[in-house]
């Protein structure tokens, strides 16, 4: 069987809404925007057109200071609020989310990258989303942990919270909703490079009428960072994003009683047993590594793939890659969208250079044209992976895929679980009993058996080992706000 | 009737089911501060070296996930026959807790038996701290997806000085129970009331390398413990220092640590009945699997 070339042309389909995005924007300290002390302004682009969005206020230590202060000054009257009234702070903020939803994923496009299908069907709808089921918990978080005492859980106070590019309006969703939630006051700083949807976020805390001070936003970039993690007033501190700044985050905090979630890299396997629906595993694998083109710290970036079936796998798989529409993000046919920054870029493309001269093949989409301007990456796989090389060991966070192979349960088990990460995995069977005890020897915080990628707010998600720790989402990610 | 010699006795390391002496030949004197023997050691217990933790590790590594794979209604009789085993010896659980000179034997008495009762309790949670922690998520879409409690792997304790019996089995219950195994370094200064544990452990069928024992010093451990790869949690009631030498060390391989006050209150029975002992030992693992014809 020879699959040929598919050859479907589409017309454009640009989301046409257009978005206001003012030209500069300032901090969100106590309930209001103000510029920054430190009188600096950095430029957020669009990565599809490296055009300027806006110019955003760089926080400096004064800056985040006076965050932390509002933030602390807010926290006695918000964890005193009848839990009930608390809640329905979180009820109208995913309300807002809600009926602002179109403006939200086509801005997220724009600052990220990311296809806006899935910003519109994925992203935006998990926020609201997580806003509304954490609202619920605010007044039933005695049944959430139960303690032998069955003394009403308590806030941990001040939360300092740092979130990546990826998912910009998601993880500032993921980082507040849990902390109000429980009762505690934020400081959040959105990434350097995504930070409109949460200051549009913080607009809608506005219209809410959250009271000032319960969420802060101070944008910047790692400095900004570092000054709000040191802070001796900060008493949690949250943090998404690479092991390494992670590593620097448990250290930096060691000593003192802050307490620390963090949820890091990963290099998750996906892996498809011979006895697998084969086209339904082919779709998981897009959706493993090629959805927000790669950049997820949970991606199934490593394929394990049983022997029998490798080569059968491979022509699917490449079949499909051709099918992906790489371009404009904002088109609702685009599949694959602009990676987010030229430093990420580049990056990726340092991990494509090496794993061909370690000995690996690259196979990717080389006739399709890209725009001239933004910053691109075509879908692309390895074969010829040996588990030693670079790109199946490091986090490449691209759309870049390793495909090794394993020829019984065993061997799967052991090659899935070597790697310090343990974030996810992927396992495709269509025995159940199979699925679930492979899911048992995964050393992984979240298993997707037939699927990928599926996200709830209701489900707890997090990592073993060097992945990091504490969990987001559902009841146990509730124990990370609560004393 | 001439005087009998007391037949003394050397308290070993227990790894891997076996009672060996340190590889490095050293010893730690054992005193008993109530005057007996004009305050001379009364007896030596080995002192373990970084190389005896190092093997202790592998031979908790090697035994965990039969350990953990082992229903909890096993676990739970085990434990369960740890308290029957150690009961038996109470008297001279007694005399050790006694020997530190912070009891009196009224007290001493009072503290066994609160020790006894919180084996028999942690027994009873091996079966059910998932039905607890765990469960199915009612997620949006159409999945069957539910966390279940895991536990991490390989945990190091590092047990406190006070409560020399109480605080050793309150820090090395959890990670036990939940099916993770355990390198235990109990208090340097009185380490008896841990070692008779030990002593108690094989007759009890705690599977060889699930529990181990070393005595040694905090100080010489701790750092050893915190950059160690293959330790995947330390459950520590040290001072604050050795607490930021840990939080510091773990920090390389993201183990997790459980740092506990070592003047905690370990006597209030209901604040140690509780599933948050389990902080830092398990961990929650998020399953998901499509639903549909």
């Amino acid at each position: 069987m020879t699959l040929s070339k598919p050859s479907w042309e589409y017309a454009p389909a640009p989301e046409t809404l257009k978005v206001d995005i003012a030209p500069e924007y300032g901090l969100f300290i106590d309930g209001a925007f103000r510029v920054p002390r430190s009188g600096r302004m950095f430029a957020t682009i669009n990565p599809a057109t490296e055009e300027p969005l806006a110019q955003i206020a760089e926080a400096d230590a004064a800056d985040v200071n006076d965050a932390v202060v509002a933030a602390r000054r807010a926290l006695k009257g918000w964890r005193k609020l009848p839990a009930l009234e608390r809640a329905k702070y979180l009820y109208r903020i995913a309300r807002r989310i809600q009926e602002r939803a179109r403006e939200l994923a086509v801005l997220e496009t724009m600052d990220n990258g990311k296809p806006i299908r899935e910003t519109r069907d994925e992203d935006v709808p998990l926020a609201a989303a997580h806003f509304f089921h954490h609202a619920g918990w605010c007044d039933k978080l005695r049944y959430a942990l139960p303690t032998a005492t069955g003394a009403d859980p308590q806030p941990i106070g001040v939360c300092g919270q740092v979130i990546p590019w990826n998912f910009p309006l998601l993880m500032a969703a993921w980082k507040i909703a849990p902390a109000l939630a429980c009762g505690n006051t934020v400081v959040l700083k959105p990434a350097e490079t995504t930070p409109l949807t949460a200051l549009r976020l913080a607009e809608i805390l506005q219209e809410v009428d959250l009271p000032r001070g319960v969420v802060n936003i101070v944008t910047g970039a790692g400095a900004t960072g570092r000054e709000l993690v040191h802070h001796a007033d900060v008493d949690k501190v949250a943090f998404t994003g690479s092991t390494d700044v992670g590593r620097a985050i448990a250290t930096a905090v060691a000593g003192t009683s802050k307490r620390l979630t963090l949820e890091l890299g990963g290099k998750s396997p996906n892996i498809i047993f011979a006895d697998a629906p084969i086209d339904q595993a082919v779709e998981g694998i897009v959706s493993a590594i090629w959805v927000n083109q790669g950049q997820v710290c949970c991606a199934g970036s490593r394929l394990l793939v049983e022997e029998s079936i490798v080569d059968e796998v491979i022509e699917k798989l490449q079949y499909r890659m051709r099918s992906l529409r790489v371009g404009n993000p904002l088109d609702k046919n685009t599949d694959v969208g602009a990676i987010n920054s030229r430093a990420q870029l580049e990056r990726i493309e340092g991990y494509i250079r090496t794993a061909t001269s370690e000995g690996a093949t690259h196979n990717s989409v080389s006739d399709a044209a890209l725009p001239s301007r933004g910053f691109w990456c075509r879908p692309c796989f390895f074969t010829g992976v040996q588990p030693a090389h670079t790109i199946a060991r490091e986090e490449i966070f691209g759309p870049v895929l390793a495909v090794m192979t394993f020829r019984t349960p065993d061997e799967a088990v052991a090659r899935a679980n070597n790697t310090m990460y343990g974030l996810s995995a992927g396992i495709w069977t269509s025995r159940g009993s199979k699925a679930y005890e492979i899911a048992r020897q995964i050393k992984a915080g979240v298993v997707w058996c037939n699927t990928f990628n599926q996200f709830d707010a209701a489900a707890p998600f997090g990592g073993y080992r060097e992945s990091g720790f504490g969990r987001e989402g559902g009841r146990a990610g509730l124990a990370a706000y609560l004393a | 009737m001439t005087d009998r010699a007391e037949i003394t006795k050397t308290w070993k390391l227990f790894i891997g089911g076996a009672y060996p002496r340190s590889e490095s030949g050293r010893v730690l004197p054992v005193h008993d501060v109530n005057g007996h023997a004009g305050g001379r050691a009364i007896a030596y217990a080995a002192h373990a070296s970084r190389k005896d933790l190092r093997d202790a590790v592998e031979v908790a590594r090697a035994s965990q996930e039969r350990w953990a794979a082992s229903s909890g209604l096993l676990r739970g009789q085990i434990l369960y026959r740890l308290a029957e085993m150690l009961d038996g010896r109470r008297a001279e659980l007694v005399e050790a807790v006694r020997m530190g000179g912070r009891l009196g034997r009224g007290k001493a008495r009072l503290e066994v038996e609160l020790s006894l009762d919180r084996i028999v309790s942690f027994a009873g949670w091996c079966d059910k701290l998932e039905s607890v922690m765990g469960g199915r998520n009612p997620v949006a879409g159409p999945f069957h997806c539910f966390s279940q409690i895991e536990p991490v792997g390989v945990v190091a304790v590092f047990a406190p000085d006070e409560h020399p019996l109480l605080g050793f089995l309150s820090l090395i219950l959890p990670p036990l129970a939940c099916g993770c195994s355990v390198v235990a370094i109990p208090s340097a200064s009185e380490p008896v009331p841990a070692l008779i544990v030990s002593e108690a452990a094989p007759s009890s069928d705690i599977p060889a390398g699930v529990l181990n024992v070393l005595t040694g010093s905090h100080e010489e451990l701790v750092p050893v413990a915190a950059a160690h790869r293959d330790i995947d949690a330390v459950v520590a009631a040290v001072p604050a220092e050795l607490a930021k030498t840990l939080q510091v060390g773990v920090a390389e391989n993201m183990k997790r640590v459980r740092l506990i006050d070592p003047q905690a209150a370990f006597t209030d029975e209901s604040a140690w009945n509780d599933p948050r002992a389990f902080t830092g030992v398990t961990e929650v693992k998020t399953v998901w699997h499509p639903i549909g014809i």
